[in-house]
């Protein structure tokens, strides 16, 4: 498959992500979005390191991974933390800092 | 033509459907298991990369790792409300009207760069990668071990009760 294949089949995944966090009023559902788009530049990363046989990208997506499960981690703590507080996820309801 | 190509289409037919699922499911718990399949549909996509290290990697951390984490979250926030989280959706519409403008923007951007050859594969990669990590992105390894120790810790404070 050319690399024109893979990046389309990210930028379709990254778009759905994009749906996801632009819809979702829940905000793990928000999260997952998130992850559908940090997913989809993965792939791109792997793709452009494949087809220019350069480490460097692979490196990179090893990176970005890690770097999204501690973000998970966190969100998802904060999310907790919200709970506990508010008894409620929904991004909409959370607007203590509206002006 | 080699088994490449109907693999991929297979893997990216089951990619962009658990994808869909996430965003379109109306129980949480549901999306969190098509964000599973996703994940693991993408370690396929590693693996026709010619990536067996990331595939491993995608499955240990991200199949594995997340999913169990946003399962936890989705368990506590439940329990906690003491009824069933409903995942309602607004602005479905203006939604995919962006979502499809960014994809249509990045087709346009991706049809007008010139086609790849795939060149052949030199050497074996995982050991390219760890040769890589601790020459010359050492730096960056330790950044990243200060990193996670600091997201654990910053998680375990955010979530610690008062007491």
């Amino acid at each position: 498959m050319p690399l024109q294949a893979y990046l389309t089949l990210a930028a379709l995944v990254f778009a759905i992500g994009l749906f996801g966090v632009l819809t979702r009023r829940n905000a793990i559902g928000i999260l997952l979005g998130i992850e559908l788009m940090l997913n989809a530049v993965n792939i791109n990363l792997v793709a452009f390191a494949r087809f220019r046989g350069d480490l460097a990208g692979l490196i990179f997506t090893l990176f970005t991974i890690a770097i999204t499960v501690a973000e998970v981690a966190v969100g998802l703590a904060i999310v907790i933390a919200i709970f506990r507080v508010r008894r409620t996820i929904e991004a909409d309801r959370l607007d203590l800092l509206r002006g | 033509m080699t088994l490449e190509t109907p693999a991929f289409w297979l893997v990216a037919v089951l990619l962009v459907g658990a994808s869909l699922g996430v965003v379109l499911t109306p129980n949480l718990f549901h999306a969190v298991l098509f964000l599973a399949a996703a994940l693991v549909a993408t370690a396929a996509v590693f693996l026709l990369l010619d990536s067996a290290f990331l595939m491993g990697v995608q499955l240990l951390l991200y199949a594995g790792g997340v999913v169990t984490i946003v399962v936890f979250a989705i368990m506590l926030t439940e329990r906690l409300v003491g009824q069933r989280i409903t995942q309602a959706s607004r602005g479905l519409a203006n939604g995919a009207v962006v979502a499809a403008a960014v994809f249509v923007g990045a087709l346009g951007v991706l049809m007008e760069t010139p086609p790849a050859a795939r060149p052949p594969l030199t050497g074996d990669a995982t050991e390219a990668i760890g040769r890589a990590l601790v020459g010359p992105f050492a730096v960056p390894l330790e950044l990243l071990a200060v990193l996670l120790v600091a997201a654990l810790l910053g998680a375990v404070y955010l979530a610690r009760t008062d007491d």
